[in-house]
Protein backbone atom coordinates (compact mmCIF):
# COMPACT_ATOMS: atom_id res chain seq x y z
CA UNK A 1 0.00 0.00 0.00
CA UNK A 2 1.46 3.55 -1.07
CA UNK A 3 2.44 5.62 2.24
CA UNK A 4 0.89 8.89 0.39
CA UNK A 5 -2.56 6.79 -0.01
CA UNK A 6 -2.61 5.74 4.09
CA UNK A 7 -1.26 9.31 5.09
CA UNK A 8 -4.52 10.68 3.20
CA UNK A 9 -7.11 8.26 4.75
CA UNK A 10 -5.57 9.12 8.38
CA UNK A 11 -6.14 12.60 7.77
CA UNK A 12 -9.32 12.52 6.39
CA UNK A 13 -10.30 9.89 9.77
CA UNK A 14 -8.98 12.75 11.93
CA UNK A 15 -11.16 15.29 10.21
CA UNK A 16 -14.05 13.12 10.50
CA UNK A 17 -13.57 12.55 14.33
CA UNK A 18 -13.40 17.08 14.42
CA UNK A 19 -16.36 16.81 12.76
CA UNK A 20 -18.22 14.29 14.55
CA UNK A 21 -17.15 16.05 17.82
CA UNK A 22 -18.41 19.81 16.87
CA UNK A 23 -21.72 17.55 15.78
CA UNK A 24 -22.06 16.24 19.19
CA UNK A 25 -21.27 19.06 21.15
CA UNK A 26 -23.94 21.12 19.46
CA UNK A 27 -26.87 18.61 19.13
CA UNK A 28 -26.02 18.33 23.37
CA UNK A 29 -27.31 14.58 22.74
CA UNK A 30 -26.09 11.52 21.02
CA UNK A 31 -23.23 8.73 20.94
CA UNK A 32 -19.72 9.59 21.34
CA UNK A 33 -17.60 6.76 22.11
CA UNK A 34 -18.91 4.38 20.04
CA UNK A 35 -18.75 6.45 16.29
CA UNK A 36 -15.08 7.72 17.45
CA UNK A 37 -13.74 4.21 18.01
CA UNK A 38 -15.56 2.90 14.66
CA UNK A 39 -13.90 6.46 13.16
CA UNK A 40 -11.07 4.53 11.12
CA UNK A 41 -12.97 1.31 10.32
CA UNK A 42 -15.77 3.96 8.17
CA UNK A 43 -12.78 5.99 7.06
CA UNK A 44 -11.17 2.77 5.40
CA UNK A 45 -14.66 1.50 3.57
CA UNK A 46 -15.76 4.99 2.28
CA UNK A 47 -13.09 6.17 1.37
CA UNK A 48 -10.83 3.19 0.41
CA UNK A 49 -13.01 0.22 -0.05
CA UNK A 50 -16.64 0.76 -1.09
CA UNK A 51 -17.66 1.00 -4.72
CA UNK A 52 -20.33 3.81 -4.14
CA UNK A 53 -21.32 6.87 -5.72
CA UNK A 54 -22.15 9.84 -3.81
CA UNK A 55 -23.75 11.94 -6.23
CA UNK A 56 -25.90 8.65 -7.25
CA UNK A 57 -26.87 6.82 -4.31
CA UNK A 58 -28.69 4.33 -5.98
CA UNK A 59 -26.45 3.41 -8.44
CA UNK A 60 -26.98 -0.50 -9.69
CA UNK A 61 -23.06 -0.93 -9.07
CA UNK A 62 -22.94 -0.03 -5.15
CA UNK A 63 -21.39 -1.73 -2.85
CA UNK A 64 -24.02 -2.20 -0.08
CA UNK A 65 -23.02 -0.61 3.68
CA UNK A 66 -24.87 -1.60 7.01
CA UNK A 67 -24.54 0.34 10.19
CA UNK A 68 -25.71 -2.46 12.30
CA UNK A 69 -24.80 -0.75 15.49
CA UNK A 70 -26.78 1.88 14.41
CA UNK A 71 -26.48 4.45 17.46
CA UNK A 72 -23.45 5.10 15.91
CA UNK A 73 -24.77 7.13 13.30
CA UNK A 74 -22.58 10.16 14.00
CA UNK A 75 -19.84 8.35 12.50
CA UNK A 76 -22.39 7.51 9.64
CA UNK A 77 -23.46 11.05 8.94
CA UNK A 78 -20.12 12.80 8.76
CA UNK A 79 -19.03 9.83 6.54
CA UNK A 80 -21.18 10.17 4.65
CA UNK A 81 -21.38 14.57 3.96
CA UNK A 82 -17.30 14.14 3.58
CA UNK A 83 -17.87 11.58 0.81
CA UNK A 84 -20.31 14.26 -0.57
CA UNK A 85 -23.60 12.65 0.10
CA UNK A 86 -24.62 15.92 1.28
CA UNK A 87 -23.42 19.18 2.87
CA UNK A 88 -21.41 19.26 5.77
CA UNK A 89 -23.24 22.14 7.12
CA UNK A 90 -26.40 19.59 7.30
CA UNK A 91 -24.56 18.08 10.10
CA UNK A 92 -25.55 20.85 13.00
CA UNK A 93 -29.18 19.49 12.71
CA UNK A 94 -28.62 16.67 14.13
CA UNK A 95 -31.28 14.99 16.44
CA UNK A 96 -33.83 18.29 15.27
CA UNK A 97 -36.94 18.11 15.05
CA UNK A 98 -37.01 17.41 10.93
CA UNK A 99 -33.77 16.93 10.35
CA UNK A 100 -32.85 13.75 7.89
CA UNK A 101 -30.00 12.88 10.76
CA UNK A 102 -32.36 11.22 13.14
CA UNK A 103 -31.20 10.28 16.19
CA UNK A 104 -30.57 6.71 14.32
CA UNK A 105 -30.24 6.05 10.62
CA UNK A 106 -33.30 6.39 9.07
CA UNK A 107 -33.29 5.50 5.43
CA UNK A 108 -36.80 6.78 4.67
CA UNK A 109 -34.69 10.01 4.52
CA UNK A 110 -31.46 9.81 3.89
CA UNK A 111 -29.54 8.97 1.08
CA UNK A 112 -26.91 6.75 1.54
CA UNK A 113 -28.58 4.67 4.28
CA UNK A 114 -29.18 1.66 3.01
CA UNK A 115 -31.71 0.27 5.73
CA UNK A 116 -32.81 1.90 8.93
CA UNK A 117 -31.10 0.40 12.13
CA UNK A 118 -31.18 1.73 16.27
CA UNK A 119 -32.09 -1.52 17.14
CA UNK A 120 -29.26 -3.90 17.89
CA UNK A 121 -28.88 -6.96 16.71
CA UNK A 122 -30.90 -7.05 13.55
CA UNK A 123 -28.32 -5.54 10.74
CA UNK A 124 -26.34 -8.52 10.32
CA UNK A 125 -29.56 -10.26 8.94
CA UNK A 126 -30.00 -7.48 6.40
CA UNK A 127 -26.93 -7.98 5.09
CA UNK A 128 -26.81 -11.54 4.51
CA UNK A 129 -30.22 -10.83 2.14
CA UNK A 130 -28.82 -8.17 -0.05
CA UNK A 131 -25.62 -10.57 -0.31
CA UNK A 132 -28.04 -13.01 -1.06
CA UNK A 133 -29.84 -11.23 -3.41
CA UNK A 134 -26.73 -10.39 -5.05
CA UNK A 135 -25.46 -14.05 -5.46
CA UNK A 136 -28.98 -14.36 -7.54
CA UNK A 137 -27.98 -11.62 -9.47
CA UNK A 138 -24.47 -13.08 -10.16
CA UNK A 139 -23.35 -9.41 -9.65
CA UNK A 140 -19.83 -8.07 -8.45
CA UNK A 141 -21.35 -6.41 -5.69
CA UNK A 142 -19.94 -6.83 -2.21
CA UNK A 143 -21.86 -6.10 1.23
CA UNK A 144 -20.15 -4.50 4.26
CA UNK A 145 -21.71 -4.18 8.05
CA UNK A 146 -19.94 -2.28 11.24
CA UNK A 147 -21.28 -4.42 14.30
CA UNK A 148 -20.61 -3.78 18.09
CA UNK A 149 -19.09 -5.92 20.41
CA UNK A 150 -21.78 -5.48 22.65
CA UNK A 151 -24.56 -6.04 19.68
CA UNK A 152 -23.04 -9.83 19.55
CA UNK A 153 -25.01 -10.48 22.51
CA UNK A 154 -28.22 -10.50 20.67
CA UNK A 155 -28.81 -14.13 19.27
CA UNK A 156 -29.68 -12.93 15.94
CA UNK A 157 -26.20 -11.75 15.08
CA UNK A 158 -25.45 -16.00 15.25
CA UNK A 159 -28.38 -16.72 13.42
CA UNK A 160 -27.55 -14.62 10.39
CA UNK A 161 -23.86 -16.20 11.10
CA UNK A 162 -25.62 -19.40 10.22
CA UNK A 163 -27.19 -17.98 7.34
CA UNK A 164 -23.67 -16.17 5.93
CA UNK A 165 -21.72 -19.49 6.06
CA UNK A 166 -24.83 -21.82 5.09
CA UNK A 167 -24.98 -19.82 1.56
CA UNK A 168 -21.47 -19.38 0.85
CA UNK A 169 -21.53 -15.46 1.48
CA UNK A 170 -18.12 -14.04 0.05
CA UNK A 171 -19.56 -11.19 -0.84
CA UNK A 172 -20.24 -10.52 2.68
CA UNK A 173 -17.62 -8.86 5.04
CA UNK A 174 -18.48 -7.35 8.58
CA UNK A 175 -16.26 -5.65 11.19
CA UNK A 176 -16.87 -6.02 14.76
CA UNK A 177 -15.75 -2.82 16.57
CA UNK A 178 -14.04 -4.66 19.26
CA UNK A 179 -14.18 -1.77 21.87
CA UNK A 180 -14.89 -3.77 24.52
CA UNK A 181 -17.32 -1.68 26.66
CA UNK A 182 -20.73 -1.21 26.03
CA UNK A 183 -23.56 0.86 28.04
CA UNK A 184 -23.67 -0.89 31.39
CA UNK A 185 -19.84 -1.33 31.77
CA UNK A 186 -16.66 -3.46 30.23
CA UNK A 187 -18.44 -6.42 28.38
CA UNK A 188 -16.61 -8.94 29.95
CA UNK A 189 -18.51 -7.89 32.73
CA UNK A 190 -22.07 -7.36 32.07
CA UNK A 191 -22.02 -10.57 29.35
CA UNK A 192 -18.68 -11.72 27.67
CA UNK A 193 -18.29 -12.81 24.23
CA UNK A 194 -14.71 -13.48 23.48
CA UNK A 195 -13.24 -15.12 22.28
CA UNK A 196 -14.80 -13.14 19.43
CA UNK A 197 -12.38 -14.38 16.74
CA UNK A 198 -13.00 -17.80 17.48
CA UNK A 199 -16.44 -17.81 17.74
CA UNK A 200 -17.16 -16.79 14.35
CA UNK A 201 -14.38 -19.10 13.24
CA UNK A 202 -16.43 -22.05 14.81
CA UNK A 203 -19.61 -20.41 12.70
CA UNK A 204 -17.59 -21.06 9.18
CA UNK A 205 -16.27 -17.48 8.40
CA UNK A 206 -12.90 -16.86 7.42
CA UNK A 207 -11.60 -14.39 10.73
CA UNK A 208 -8.63 -11.63 10.92
CA UNK A 209 -8.13 -10.19 14.07
CA UNK A 210 -6.57 -6.72 13.49
CA UNK A 211 -5.63 -3.53 15.22
CA UNK A 212 -9.13 -1.36 13.78
CA UNK A 213 -6.85 2.25 14.58
CA UNK A 214 -4.18 0.79 12.05
CA UNK A 215 -5.12 2.41 9.16
CA UNK A 216 -2.92 0.12 6.63
CA UNK A 217 -4.23 -3.12 8.81
CA UNK A 218 -7.78 -2.05 8.06
CA UNK A 219 -6.84 -1.69 4.29
CA UNK A 220 -4.68 -4.86 4.00
CA UNK A 221 -7.85 -6.85 5.63
CA UNK A 222 -10.60 -5.42 3.34
CA UNK A 223 -8.55 -6.00 0.57
CA UNK A 224 -7.97 -9.68 1.57
CA UNK A 225 -11.39 -10.62 1.97
CA UNK A 226 -12.60 -10.01 -1.33
CA UNK A 227 -9.65 -12.92 -2.77
CA UNK A 228 -11.78 -15.24 0.48
CA UNK A 229 -13.98 -17.82 -1.51
CA UNK A 230 -16.95 -19.59 -0.44
CA UNK A 231 -16.93 -18.00 3.00
CA UNK A 232 -17.91 -14.32 4.47
CA UNK A 233 -15.31 -12.76 6.37
CA UNK A 234 -15.35 -11.52 9.66
CA UNK A 235 -12.81 -8.56 10.42
CA UNK A 236 -12.46 -8.41 14.43
CA UNK A 237 -10.77 -5.11 14.64
CA UNK A 238 -9.64 -4.02 18.01
CA UNK A 239 -10.60 -0.46 19.01
CA UNK A 240 -10.94 2.10 21.81
CA UNK A 241 -14.39 3.49 23.11
CA UNK A 242 -13.93 7.47 22.60
CA UNK A 243 -10.51 7.11 20.00
CA UNK A 244 -9.13 10.08 19.35
CA UNK A 245 -9.13 12.18 22.32
CA UNK A 246 -7.87 11.12 26.49
CA UNK A 247 -11.11 13.29 27.28
CA UNK A 248 -12.78 10.41 26.44
CA UNK A 249 -10.93 7.09 25.46
CA UNK A 250 -11.83 4.15 27.41
CA UNK A 251 -14.67 5.93 29.20
CA UNK A 252 -17.42 4.09 29.58
CA UNK A 253 -19.56 7.38 30.21
CA UNK A 254 -19.20 8.55 26.94
CA UNK A 255 -21.18 5.98 25.18
CA UNK A 256 -24.42 8.32 25.24
CA UNK A 257 -23.26 11.34 26.28
CA UNK A 258 -21.60 14.75 24.31
CA UNK A 259 -18.83 16.80 24.60
CA UNK A 260 -18.50 20.27 26.78
CA UNK A 261 -17.27 22.97 26.02
CA UNK A 262 -13.72 22.07 27.45
CA UNK A 263 -14.05 18.70 26.62
CA UNK A 264 -14.65 19.85 22.96
CA UNK A 265 -11.52 22.84 23.05
CA UNK A 266 -9.42 19.76 24.67
CA UNK A 267 -10.18 17.49 22.19
CA UNK A 268 -9.85 19.74 19.02
CA UNK A 269 -6.38 20.71 20.05
CA UNK A 270 -5.44 17.06 20.47
CA UNK A 271 -6.80 16.63 16.99
CA UNK A 272 -5.40 19.19 15.25
CA UNK A 273 -1.90 18.68 16.82
CA UNK A 274 -2.37 14.92 15.68
CA UNK A 275 0.53 14.17 13.19
CA UNK A 276 -0.62 12.05 10.53
CA UNK A 277 2.34 9.26 10.20
CA UNK B 1 -55.98 23.72 39.58
CA UNK B 2 -52.94 24.78 41.83
CA UNK B 3 -51.36 21.22 42.52
CA UNK B 4 -47.39 21.42 44.43
CA UNK B 5 -45.30 21.13 40.90
CA UNK B 6 -42.86 17.70 42.37
CA UNK B 7 -41.62 16.20 39.66
CA UNK B 8 -40.11 12.76 39.45
CA UNK B 9 -39.60 10.26 36.65
CA UNK B 10 -41.97 7.41 36.39
CA UNK B 11 -38.54 5.15 35.79
CA UNK B 12 -36.68 6.23 39.02
CA UNK B 13 -39.93 6.02 41.29
CA UNK B 14 -39.64 2.65 39.48
CA UNK B 15 -36.47 2.18 40.68
CA UNK B 16 -36.86 3.08 44.37
CA UNK B 17 -39.95 1.10 44.26
CA UNK B 18 -38.01 -1.88 43.30
CA UNK B 19 -34.93 -0.88 46.49
CA UNK B 20 -37.90 -0.85 48.52
CA UNK B 21 -39.74 -4.09 47.61
CA UNK B 22 -36.35 -5.76 47.58
CA UNK B 23 -35.62 -4.92 51.15
CA UNK B 24 -39.06 -6.22 51.61
CA UNK B 25 -39.02 -9.22 49.91
CA UNK B 26 -36.20 -11.52 49.60
CA UNK B 27 -37.72 -13.45 46.49
CA UNK B 28 -37.54 -10.68 44.44
CA UNK B 29 -35.15 -10.95 41.44
CA UNK B 30 -34.37 -8.12 38.90
CA UNK B 31 -33.04 -8.67 35.34
CA UNK B 32 -31.75 -5.65 32.69
CA UNK B 33 -30.16 -6.10 29.15
CA UNK B 34 -27.31 -3.71 29.38
CA UNK B 35 -29.79 -0.62 29.80
CA UNK B 36 -29.75 -0.66 33.87
CA UNK B 37 -28.38 3.24 33.97
CA UNK B 38 -31.75 3.64 31.91
CA UNK B 39 -34.01 1.96 33.21
CA UNK B 40 -32.78 2.59 36.73
CA UNK B 41 -32.72 -0.83 38.07
CA UNK B 42 -29.18 0.18 38.93
CA UNK B 43 -30.66 1.24 41.96
CA UNK B 44 -31.59 -2.36 42.68
CA UNK B 45 -28.28 -3.64 41.35
CA UNK B 46 -26.43 -1.69 44.16
CA UNK B 47 -28.78 -2.67 46.65
CA UNK B 48 -28.57 -6.19 45.96
CA UNK B 49 -26.21 -7.24 43.33
CA UNK B 50 -26.76 -10.86 44.18
CA UNK B 51 -30.29 -10.88 42.75
CA UNK B 52 -29.71 -8.82 39.78
CA UNK B 53 -29.38 -10.04 36.55
CA UNK B 54 -27.64 -7.86 33.49
CA UNK B 55 -28.13 -10.18 30.47
CA UNK B 56 -26.64 -8.09 28.01
CA UNK B 57 -28.11 -6.78 24.85
CA UNK B 58 -30.09 -9.91 24.57
CA UNK B 59 -34.08 -9.19 25.36
CA UNK B 60 -35.31 -12.55 24.13
CA UNK B 61 -33.26 -14.57 26.42
CA UNK B 62 -34.00 -11.73 29.68
CA UNK B 63 -37.54 -12.96 29.51
CA UNK B 64 -37.02 -16.45 28.96
CA UNK B 65 -34.90 -16.37 31.96
CA UNK B 66 -37.36 -14.11 33.82
CA UNK B 67 -39.74 -17.27 33.15
CA UNK B 68 -36.86 -19.92 34.69
CA UNK B 69 -36.58 -17.55 38.06
CA UNK B 70 -40.67 -17.50 38.34
CA UNK B 71 -40.60 -21.28 37.98
CA UNK B 72 -37.90 -21.54 39.92
CA UNK B 73 -40.45 -19.48 43.02
CA UNK B 74 -38.80 -16.08 42.37
CA UNK B 75 -40.42 -12.74 41.51
CA UNK B 76 -38.55 -11.67 38.54
CA UNK B 77 -38.84 -7.90 37.16
CA UNK B 78 -37.84 -7.87 33.64
CA UNK B 79 -36.79 -4.28 32.47
CA UNK B 80 -34.97 -2.28 29.10
CA UNK B 81 -36.74 -0.12 26.99
CA UNK B 82 -40.26 -0.30 25.89
CA UNK B 83 -39.65 -1.09 22.27
CA UNK B 84 -37.09 -3.54 22.72
CA UNK B 85 -38.80 -5.08 25.68
CA UNK B 86 -42.06 -5.77 23.94
CA UNK B 87 -40.97 -5.70 20.38
CA UNK B 88 -38.09 -7.99 20.47
CA UNK B 89 -39.17 -10.10 23.27
CA UNK B 90 -43.03 -10.26 22.30
CA UNK B 91 -43.29 -13.95 21.43
CA UNK B 92 -40.82 -14.69 24.59
CA UNK B 93 -43.44 -13.57 26.28
CA UNK B 94 -46.17 -14.48 24.87
CA UNK B 95 -45.10 -18.07 24.77
CA UNK B 96 -42.79 -18.55 28.12
CA UNK B 97 -44.92 -15.94 29.79
CA UNK B 98 -48.48 -15.39 29.75
CA UNK B 99 -49.13 -18.68 27.99
CA UNK B 100 -47.97 -20.77 30.61
CA UNK B 101 -49.60 -17.91 32.90
CA UNK B 102 -45.93 -17.01 35.28
CA UNK B 103 -45.33 -14.64 37.67
CA UNK B 104 -43.29 -12.15 35.61
CA UNK B 105 -43.19 -8.80 35.78
CA UNK B 106 -41.91 -6.75 32.75
CA UNK B 107 -41.51 -2.75 33.29
CA UNK B 108 -39.86 -1.37 30.44
CA UNK B 109 -39.27 2.66 30.50
CA UNK B 110 -38.46 5.20 27.90
CA UNK B 111 -41.94 4.50 26.04
CA UNK B 112 -43.67 7.21 24.08
CA UNK B 113 -42.16 10.38 22.24
CA UNK B 114 -40.88 11.80 25.27
CA UNK B 115 -37.72 9.98 24.68
CA UNK B 116 -37.34 12.15 22.23
CA UNK B 117 -33.40 12.99 20.45
CA UNK B 118 -33.29 9.19 20.09
CA UNK B 119 -35.64 8.97 17.49
CA UNK B 120 -38.57 6.86 16.10
CA UNK B 121 -36.44 3.49 16.29
CA UNK B 122 -36.49 4.16 20.08
CA UNK B 123 -40.07 5.41 20.70
CA UNK B 124 -42.49 2.79 21.69
CA UNK B 125 -45.92 3.40 20.01
CA UNK B 126 -47.22 0.53 20.25
CA UNK B 127 -46.43 -1.59 23.59
CA UNK B 128 -49.61 -1.07 25.24
CA UNK B 129 -51.14 -1.93 22.18
CA UNK B 130 -49.05 -5.77 21.80
CA UNK B 131 -49.02 -6.14 25.29
CA UNK B 132 -52.79 -5.66 25.74
CA UNK B 133 -53.22 -8.39 23.11
CA UNK B 134 -52.01 -11.27 24.86
CA UNK B 135 -54.34 -13.08 27.08
CA UNK B 136 -53.25 -13.30 31.28
CA UNK B 137 -51.26 -9.82 30.57
CA UNK B 138 -51.90 -6.80 33.18
CA UNK B 139 -51.16 -3.57 31.49
CA UNK B 140 -50.46 -0.54 33.80
CA UNK B 141 -49.53 3.25 32.43
CA UNK B 142 -48.72 5.07 35.91
CA UNK B 143 -49.35 8.87 35.55
CA UNK B 144 -46.82 9.50 38.16
CA UNK B 145 -44.04 9.01 40.66
CA UNK B 146 -46.41 7.87 43.72
CA UNK B 147 -48.65 6.40 41.58
CA UNK B 148 -45.46 4.16 39.85
CA UNK B 149 -44.34 3.00 43.42
CA UNK B 150 -47.82 1.71 44.38
CA UNK B 151 -47.97 0.59 40.81
CA UNK B 152 -44.74 -1.80 41.59
CA UNK B 153 -46.28 -2.82 44.57
CA UNK B 154 -49.34 -3.63 43.64
CA UNK B 155 -47.86 -5.96 40.58
CA UNK B 156 -45.11 -7.71 43.29
CA UNK B 157 -48.93 -8.58 45.15
CA UNK B 158 -50.74 -9.65 42.19
CA UNK B 159 -49.78 -13.08 40.59
CA UNK B 160 -49.43 -13.14 37.19
CA UNK B 161 -47.95 -11.24 34.12
CA UNK B 162 -47.80 -7.89 34.45
CA UNK B 163 -46.39 -5.06 32.04
CA UNK B 164 -45.93 -1.69 33.09
CA UNK B 165 -45.03 1.09 31.48
CA UNK B 166 -42.95 3.99 32.18
CA UNK B 167 -41.08 7.11 31.04
CA UNK B 168 -37.94 8.85 30.31
CA UNK B 169 -38.36 12.34 31.47
CA UNK B 170 -39.95 14.28 35.05
CA UNK B 171 -43.52 14.28 35.11
CA UNK B 172 -45.58 16.20 37.69
CA UNK B 173 -46.98 14.63 40.78
CA UNK B 174 -50.81 14.87 39.79
CA UNK B 175 -52.19 11.76 42.21
CA UNK B 176 -54.13 13.27 45.34
CA UNK B 177 -52.06 11.87 48.61
CA UNK B 178 -54.72 10.19 49.67
CA UNK B 179 -55.03 7.91 46.72
CA UNK B 180 -54.38 4.57 46.29
CA UNK B 181 -53.60 2.80 42.87
CA UNK B 182 -55.42 -0.53 42.66
CA UNK B 183 -55.09 -2.73 39.33
CA UNK B 184 -58.21 -2.49 36.73
CA UNK B 185 -59.98 0.48 38.77
CA UNK B 186 -59.28 3.92 37.59
CA UNK B 187 -59.17 7.41 39.33
CA UNK B 188 -61.98 9.90 38.60
CA UNK B 189 -60.23 13.12 39.45
CA UNK B 190 -63.50 15.55 37.96
CA UNK B 191 -66.77 13.76 36.86
CA UNK B 192 -67.48 16.66 34.86
CA UNK B 193 -70.70 16.82 32.70
CA UNK B 194 -70.41 17.84 29.07
CA UNK B 195 -67.41 15.41 28.12
CA UNK B 196 -65.42 13.28 29.96
CA UNK B 197 -61.59 12.83 29.24
CA UNK B 198 -59.97 9.38 29.80
CA UNK B 199 -56.17 10.13 29.92
CA UNK B 200 -53.27 7.51 30.62
CA UNK B 201 -49.83 7.94 31.71
CA UNK B 202 -47.89 11.80 31.59
CA UNK B 203 -51.19 12.58 29.68
CA UNK B 204 -53.01 12.77 32.54
CA UNK B 205 -51.45 15.77 33.73
CA UNK B 206 -52.32 17.19 30.54
CA UNK B 207 -55.64 16.27 30.42
CA UNK B 208 -55.91 18.53 33.67
CA UNK B 209 -54.47 21.48 31.88
CA UNK B 210 -57.12 20.95 29.04
CA UNK B 211 -59.87 20.44 31.73
CA UNK B 212 -58.87 24.40 32.85
CA UNK B 213 -58.63 25.37 29.22
CA UNK B 214 -61.74 24.10 28.62
CA UNK B 215 -63.84 26.05 31.82
CA UNK B 216 -62.69 29.14 30.26
CA UNK B 217 -64.63 28.08 27.50
CA UNK B 218 -67.80 27.28 29.66
CA UNK B 219 -67.40 23.68 29.14
CA UNK B 220 -67.51 21.09 32.23
CA UNK B 221 -64.61 18.62 31.19
CA UNK B 222 -64.21 14.99 33.31
CA UNK B 223 -60.67 13.75 33.92
CA UNK B 224 -60.15 10.54 34.61
CA UNK B 225 -56.59 8.52 35.16
CA UNK B 226 -57.08 5.25 33.43
CA UNK B 227 -53.78 3.89 34.68
CA UNK B 228 -54.69 -0.12 33.92
CA UNK B 229 -55.84 -0.58 30.51
CA UNK B 230 -56.37 -4.10 31.21
CA UNK B 231 -58.07 -5.02 32.97
CA UNK B 232 -59.94 -1.79 31.64
CA UNK B 233 -62.14 -0.11 34.10
CA UNK B 234 -65.70 -0.58 31.82
CA UNK B 235 -67.83 0.55 34.72
CA UNK B 236 -65.93 4.13 34.36
CA UNK B 237 -66.10 4.21 30.74
CA UNK B 238 -69.65 3.29 30.74
CA UNK B 239 -70.48 6.13 33.89
CA UNK B 240 -68.56 8.74 32.28
CA UNK B 241 -70.30 8.06 28.65
CA UNK B 242 -73.77 8.09 30.17
CA UNK B 243 -72.94 11.32 32.63
CA UNK B 244 -71.21 13.11 29.82
CA UNK B 245 -72.16 12.06 26.60
CA UNK B 246 -69.34 12.48 24.95
CA UNK B 247 -65.68 10.85 25.24
CA UNK B 248 -61.68 12.33 24.73
CA UNK B 249 -58.96 9.62 24.94
CA UNK B 250 -55.61 10.60 25.46
CA UNK B 251 -52.11 8.76 25.39
CA UNK B 252 -48.79 9.24 24.24
CA UNK B 253 -49.12 6.03 21.83
CA UNK B 254 -51.07 5.30 19.05
CA UNK B 255 -54.40 5.92 19.07
CA UNK B 256 -54.57 2.08 17.57
CA UNK B 257 -54.90 -0.75 20.05
CA UNK B 258 -53.85 1.20 23.34
CA UNK B 259 -56.19 3.05 26.04
CA UNK B 260 -58.37 4.29 22.88
CA UNK B 261 -58.57 1.00 21.46
CA UNK B 262 -59.65 -0.34 24.47
CA UNK B 263 -61.65 2.42 25.09
CA UNK B 264 -63.50 2.45 21.54
CA UNK B 265 -64.31 -1.21 22.36
CA UNK B 266 -65.82 -0.67 25.40
CA UNK B 267 -68.39 1.65 24.50
CA UNK B 268 -69.60 1.00 21.00
CA UNK B 269 -70.37 -2.66 23.07
CA UNK B 270 -71.96 -1.24 26.12
CA UNK B 271 -72.25 2.76 26.18
CA UNK B 272 -71.89 4.14 22.11
CA UNK B 273 -71.11 7.88 22.70
CA UNK B 274 -69.08 10.20 20.29
CA UNK B 275 -65.03 9.78 20.85
CA UNK B 276 -62.99 11.30 19.74
CA UNK B 277 -59.29 10.13 20.56
CA UNK B 278 -55.43 11.50 20.97
CA UNK B 279 -52.56 10.03 20.42
CA UNK B 280 -50.20 9.21 17.55
CA UNK B 281 -52.35 8.55 14.11
CA UNK B 282 -50.51 5.26 12.69
CA UNK B 283 -47.17 7.00 12.30
CA UNK B 284 -43.66 6.65 13.69
CA UNK B 285 -41.70 9.20 15.77
CA UNK B 286 -39.16 10.99 15.12
CA UNK B 287 -35.82 12.99 16.56
CA UNK B 288 -36.45 15.92 18.55
CA UNK B 289 -36.56 17.51 22.07
CA UNK B 290 -39.39 15.82 23.80
CA UNK B 291 -41.61 18.88 24.63
CA UNK B 292 -41.47 19.82 20.88
CA UNK B 293 -42.93 15.87 20.09
CA UNK B 294 -45.38 16.27 22.25
CA UNK B 295 -46.45 19.28 19.98
CA UNK B 296 -45.44 18.15 17.13
CA UNK B 297 -47.74 15.00 17.50
CA UNK B 298 -50.38 16.99 18.70
CA UNK B 299 -50.52 15.61 22.24
CA UNK B 300 -50.64 19.09 23.98
CA UNK B 301 -53.42 19.98 26.35
CA UNK B 302 -54.40 22.62 23.21
CA UNK B 303 -54.71 19.24 21.10
CA UNK B 304 -56.62 17.80 23.66
CA UNK B 305 -59.12 20.44 23.99
CA UNK B 306 -59.45 20.81 20.35
CA UNK B 307 -60.32 17.35 20.88
CA UNK B 308 -62.88 17.90 23.59
CA UNK B 309 -64.74 20.59 21.71
CA UNK B 310 -64.82 17.97 18.83
CA UNK B 311 -66.77 15.74 20.65
CA UNK B 312 -69.18 17.35 22.27
CA UNK B 313 -70.05 19.04 18.38
CA UNK B 314 -70.15 15.35 17.39
CA UNK B 315 -72.96 15.03 20.73
CA UNK B 316 -74.98 17.68 18.76
CA UNK B 317 -75.33 15.82 15.19
C1 LIG C 1 -32.09 -4.29 20.68
C2 LIG C 1 -31.43 -3.18 21.42
N1 LIG C 1 -31.26 -3.28 22.74
C3 LIG C 1 -30.70 -2.28 23.42
C4 LIG C 1 -30.28 -1.14 22.79
C5 LIG C 1 -29.70 0.02 23.57
N2 LIG C 1 -28.28 0.16 23.28
C6 LIG C 1 -27.81 1.09 22.43
S1 LIG C 1 -26.16 1.03 22.25
C7 LIG C 1 -26.02 -0.23 23.36
C8 LIG C 1 -24.68 -0.80 23.68
C9 LIG C 1 -23.99 -1.26 22.46
O1 LIG C 1 -22.73 -1.78 22.75
P1 LIG C 1 -21.75 -2.12 21.55
O2 LIG C 1 -22.45 -2.98 20.54
O3 LIG C 1 -20.52 -2.68 22.13
O4 LIG C 1 -21.53 -0.73 20.87
P2 LIG C 1 -20.34 0.34 21.09
O5 LIG C 1 -19.68 0.06 22.39
O6 LIG C 1 -19.43 0.15 19.95
O7 LIG C 1 -20.99 1.67 21.05
C10 LIG C 1 -27.28 -0.59 23.84
C11 LIG C 1 -27.54 -1.65 24.82
C12 LIG C 1 -30.48 -1.07 21.41
N3 LIG C 1 -30.14 0.02 20.70
N4 LIG C 1 -31.04 -2.11 20.74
Amino acid sequence: MNEETLKTLRDRARRIRIDILKMLHGSGSGHTGGSLSATDIMTALYFYKLKHDPKNPDWKGRDCFILSKGHAAPVLYTTLAHAGYFATDELCTLRKIGSRLQGHPDSKYLPGVEISTGSLGQGLSVACGVALAHKLDKAPNRVYAVLGDGELQEGQIWEAAMTAAHYKLDNLCILVDNNGLQIDGPVAKVMGVEPIADKWRAFGWDVQDIDGHDMAQLVAALDKAETVKARPTAIVCRTVKGKGSKCFEGKVEFHGTTPSKDELETALKELDEAVCK
Amino acid sequence: MSQPQQKIATRDAYGDALVALGKKRDDVVVLDADLSGSTKTSKFAKAYPDRFFNIGIAEQDMMGTAAGLAIGGKLPFASTFAVFATGRAWEQIRQSVCYPNLNVKVVASHAGVTVGEDGGSHQSLEDVAVMRVIPNMTVIVPADGPETQQAIEAVAEYKGPCYVRVGRNKVPTICPENYRFKIGKAHVFHEGKDVCIIATGLMVAEALKARDLLKAEGIDAGVINMSTIKPLDNDAVIAAAKRCGAIVTAEEHSIIGGLGGAVAEALSESAPAPLVRIGTRDQFGTSGDPDGLLKHYKLSAEDIREGAKEAVKKKKR
